[in-house]
């Protein structure tokens, strides 16, 4: 019997996946991307599990509005990248250090 | 002409003088800067003569008006007033006089300067700061003459200002007085304190309510309060007449133009001090230790200056010393409760030293600027007037008996000699070997400038500033300005004691400024044994001073007339001494050592120290240095790495939660 505990450690399994991936990641911006997807997807995943099992369609809902952003961020996000690799030449993120005081 | 009026003219005709030879010295030219400087002097000393005599005559009583108040604050009223009776009267006229003398000298003396106008002005101006100091009826107007007397000092001392000397003796001048001036506006301050008024009458008569008060000063010591108010005067007075150990300024002050010495730094201005001691005697005579105090300063000046004018070669400056020695008689006197002969001796002391000074003046200009004994003797024939009258005030100063030194100098001598104070045989065995001292430097100065051997030679085409020992042609008898006001104060200084000792000491002539408790009132028993000056004078040859002042002369005799080589005998026998005296007990030196060089170093390190090290480099840089360190740890989080920020909105995101999780209630 799959109980609402499994559904959330698989959701905090994704997201702490995610985070990792984000940390333990030093070279490749695609795959930060990609994490940033993957932790949406944890989120939604608690989402639709407490739907389900309270009984409730708002966060069925509120996965669908999630998607939606999810897809318009990974396209703005894959443009950025192109942007920034044809003025780089490089999407390596060791690199990307614009921001150091 | 109303009594207010005449008594307004008095201080504001020399300042009239003054204004219009200062401000439009272009417009009046030369001349008419010194007729209207000599009018208004003039025309005060004859309006101080008259109420003089009518003093004497009996038809004018104590006058002390109030003419303007400048404001009242708290109570204290701050005016200008006249406390007009016969100290001040005496006072008015030895100022007015000499300064008219010099007035007429300085025609003569200031012939070729371009400064002439502006000399005039200053010396109308001392005109009138001095009477105005002589004439006030409370401490605010006297500390106004007081400061404004030391203004004209420091410019008149300063008066040639291209001569590096004279603007370091003008300096010195000023610092030194400062000194003093602090002491005096302490003594001001605790006058007001005590008595809650400036008013000179208001406070006399309040004098004895101050008996037992006391005051605690730093170092945790409680004082009579009359002694601090006291000695604290004293101190104004130490700095304004040269009293050890601030007379550093007054031979200095000799870089002045000669009519100055005379006038300032002689006649009246140095006496300011003994003149308000006199004046405050209701104070003083409250103080038992304060009258000692005085009495020893000035038993110390009158003995050790004298000793250094009998090495010094500058013509100037040997009188200079015997200023400083004479007015530490005045002082003494002061000490011992004998007031009326401090201020007879002050008045016979402005006639014979304004006298010598202007001699000495006369011999500078017949040598063209050469002041230094070592170059001059036998002017004697060619200068006679100056040579009769130098004799003149010689023999006022040494105190030979019927001149006018000698009255109120025996006076002074025999009021210390009938004096119980403590230390009063100290100051009889200084103001006694004193008169040793006085006659042997004023005869040295005498030998040396207008007796033997001429010690300069006429070389006729030595120029205008021919060295030391060369003139250009021989000296010769300066022009009639000169010598009038020398034969005008000759006359003075011969008769003066004579005339008025017995109204000034024995008569009670001044009993309406000055007080005297009666235990303390050495010259009531003078008075007792006077009978007429004429027999004071031939009683002397009895009294031990007398033969003291014989031996000085005839030791100044042999020495400079007969046998010059016993002066250089003595000097290699006693080298310690000489340079001892030579250097004036290293005063000079001590004070540019300590005081000097003290308050550079201190400035010094403050400056390295507190401004440069702590403020500049500790504060102000410190403070941009503290943000530079921090700045640069901080700097360290700004990576720049994405996965840096993600970290700490991770990190962030998490303590939000802790927070929620475990302290919002009602979750």
């Amino acid at each position: 019997m799959l109980t609402l505990a499994h559904f959330l450690t698989l959701g905090a399994i994704l997201f702490s996946l995610s985070v990792a991936g984000i940390f333990i990641n030093r070279k490749n911006i695609i795959i930060l991307l990609m994490c940033i997807e993957l932790m949406l997807l944890a989120v939604n995943m608690n989402f639709i599990a407490f739907s389900r099992f309270l009984g409730n369609l708002d966060g069925q809902i509120f996965v669908f509005f999630i998607l939606t952003v999810a897809a318009a961020e990974a396209g703005i996000g894959l443009a950025i990248l192109v942007v920034l690799f044809r003025n780089r030449k490089t999407i390596n993120v060791a690199e990307l250090d614009d921001l150091k005081g | 002409m109303s009594l207010q009026t005449t008594l307004l003219l008095i201080p504001l005709l020399p300042l009239g003088g003054a204004i219009l030879a200062g401000f439009f010295r272009n417009q009046i030219g030369r001349v008419g800067s010194h007729t209207v400087t000599i009018l208004g002097v003039g025309l005060s000393f004859a309006l101080s003569a008259w109420l003089l005599l009518q003093q004497i005559n009996g038809t004018l009583d104590t006058v002390n008006i109030t003419v303007y108040t400048w404001m009242v604050a708290d109570g204290i009223r701050f005016q200008i007033g006249f406390l007009i009776d016969h100290l001040t009267t005496m006072m008015m006229c030895v100022v007015s006089f000499v300064s008219l003398m010099v007035h007429i000298y300085t025609i003569g003396y200031m012939r070729d300067d371009p400064g002439y106008q502006r000399f005039f002005s200053y010396i109308a101006l001392f005109t009138f700061s001095m009477l105005m100091l002589v004439m006030s009826n409370n401490f605010l107007q006297l500390f106004f003459g007081w400061e404004a007397v030391g203004l004209v000092s420091y410019l008149l001392i300063g008066f040639w200002f291209n001569r590096e000397s004279a603007i370091k003796a003008g300096l010195k001048a000023f610092l030194v007085n400062r000194v003093g001036d602090f002491g005096f506006l302490l003594g001001i301050a605790a006058v007001l304190l005590t008595f809650g008024t400036l008013d000179y009458a208001e406070v006399f008569a309040q004098a004895n309510s101050a008996i037992g008060q006391t005051i605690s000063i730093p170092g945790g010591m409680e004082w009579n309060m009359l002694t601090f108010i006291c000695v604290c005067l004293f101190i104004g007075a130490m700095g304004k007449s040269a009293q050890a150990p601030l007379h550093v300024w007054l031979p200095d002050s000799m870089e002045g133009p000669t009519p100055i010495s005379a006038l300032i730094h002689a006649a009246t201005m140095v006496t300011a001090g003994i003149f308000m001691v006199a004046r405050m005697s209701p104070l003083f005579e409250l103080s038992e230790a304060a009258l000692s105090f005085v009495m020893l300063i000035g038993a110390v000046t009158a003995l050790s200056m004298g000793l250094i004018g009998i090495v010094q070669n500058d013509v100037k400056r040997v009188i200079a010393y015997s200023t400083l020695s004479q007015l530490g008689y005045m002082t003494v006197a002061l000490g011992v409760s004998a007031y009326s002969a401090a201020i007879f001796h002050l008045m016979t002391h402005a006639f014979f030293k304004a006298l010598l000074f202007l001699a000495a003046g006369s011999v500078i200009i017949a040598l063209h600027h050469e002041q230094d004994m070592r170059y001059m003797g036998g002017l004697r024939k060619y200068m006679p007037i100056t040579w009769l009258t130098a004799w003149i005030g010689t023999l006022a100063l040494i105190g030979f008996p019927f001149f006018a030194g000698f009255y109120s100098k025996d006076a002074i001598i025999e009021a210390v000699a009938g004096s119980h104070r403590w230390g009063s045989e100290f100051a009889y065995f200084a103001v006694v070997a004193g008169v040793l001292v006085t006659a042997i430097y004023s005869f040295r100065l005498l030998y040396l400038t207008f007796h033997g051997k001429e010690r300069f030679e006429v070389v006729h085409d030595a120029g205008d500033h021919p060295p030391s020992g060369q003139l250009a042609h021989a000296p010769k008898e300066s022009p009639w300005v000169v010598t009038v006001p020398l034969i005008l104060l000759a006359i003075p200084s011969i008769v003066i004691g004579w005339m008025t000792i017995e109204p000034v000491l024995f008569g009670g002539w001044l009993d309406d400024s000055i007080f005297v408790l009666e235990k303390n009132d050495v010259l009531a028993e003078l008075g007792e044994h006077f009978h007429s000056a004429t027999a004071m004078a031939m009683h002397a040859v009895y009294t031990l001073p007398f033969w003291l002042m014989v031996s000085g002369f005839a030791i100044a005799t042999i020495i400079y007339m007969f046998r010059p080589p016993i002066a250089d005998a003595i000097q290699n026998r006693f080298p310690f001494l000489h340079r001892l005296l030579d250097h004036k007990y290293y005063f000079d030196e001590f004070y540019q050592k300590v005081f000097a060089q003290g308050s550079v170093k201190l400035g010094q390190n403050l400056w390295n120290k507190a401004d440069a090290g702590f403020i500049d480099n500790g504060i102000v840089n410190g403070s941009a240095r503290l943000v530079e360190w921090f700045a640069a740890r901080i700097r360290r989080w700004q990576t720049g790495f994405l996965y840096d920020y993600a970290f700490a909105m991770i990190i962030g995101l998490i303590g939000i939660l802790a927070v929620w999780v475990t302290m919002v209630p009602g979750r």
